[in-house]
């Protein structure tokens, strides 16, 4: 059941992410990303990362795929013209791809990667929180300004000019 | 129960998924979506080596800051598309390659 499980998830995630990248109706890519992003939480979990699972559903399906869709609107005449996309030197590109995975497919199961047996945490959401408040402080304070950065930078980057 | 390499193959394969619609797409926002599936890529890697590698949870706050950059990058690469929309009435970055009007 839980093999079962495992591999739905896998080619849930992977089918739905070829058809990101495949598919000519660009609102289709966008609703594939989601289930791409459901997945990716999914094997988050059997990674035992439940925190970081929880994370993945809020900020990509909540924020990142909801900023996208509202960009597909805006700069698409939504009621008019076809949200159609085409794609250019697929040959090209498809080949590039597949080169590029199975070399990194060689490299990995050529490297014998060090590896410890570790037993299943019952819940990592303290020790993320303990981490990032005592070893990992500073780059949490750098990322809460680049976030507040960003923030002002889109606004005033999308706002009419006057 | 499975390995490091099953969960490092699927990264690998859903890299150069993204990888294949960076190079292909020629919609701005289509490119982004290809961005997005490199990061969730890069994002797997990063867990699995924690979980297999006995880093305890460094690799989950890597994640995180995945996470939170990406969230960063797509407000502001919508907003440039969306200027550039408003500007050069396209998004197919083919069309809008023009440095100047």
């Amino acid at each position: 059941m839980v093999e079962f499980t495992f591999w739905f998830v896998v080619s849930l995630t992977l089918i739905s992410a070829a058809i990101v990248v495949l598919s000519n109706q660009l609102i289709y890519s966008a609703m594939a990303l989601l289930f791409t992003l459901f997945g990716v939480a999914g094997i988050y979990i059997f990674l035992w990362a439940d925190f970081m699972a929880g994370v993945q559903i809020l900020v990509y399906i909540g924020g990142i795929l909801v900023l996208i869709i509202f960009g597909i609107m805006l700069t698409n005449r939504i009621s008019s013209v076809r949200l159609s996309q085409t794609n250019m030197q697929q040959g090209i590109g498809g080949s590039v791809a597949i080169w590029l995975f199975l070399l990194i497919s060689l490299v990995i199961s050529k490297t014998s990667w060090f590896q410890v047996e570790a037993v299943e945490p019952v819940e990592t959401v303290s020790g993320i929180g303990t981490l990032l408040l005592t070893k990992y402080l500073l780059p949490f304070e750098a990322i809460s300004l680049l976030l507040l950065g960003a923030l002002i930078g889109a606004a005033l980057l999308s706002r009419k000019e006057n | 129960m499975y390995d490091l390499n099953t969960y490092l193959i699927i990264s690998a394969a859903l890299f150069s998924l993204g990888i294949f619609g960076v190079m292909t797409r020629r919609n701005a926002i289509s490119i982004l979506m290809g961005v997005e599936l490199i990061l969730n890529a890069a994002n797997i890697n990063f867990i699995a080596f924690s979980r297999f590698g006995g880093m305890n949870l460094d690799g989950h706050i890597f994640a995180l800051f995945v996470i939170v950059l990406a969230a960063a990058e797509a407000a502001v690469a919508l907003a440039i598309v969306i200027n550039i929309y408003n500007n050069m009435n396209t998004i197919n970055v083919d069309e809008a390659s023009a440095m100047k009007e």
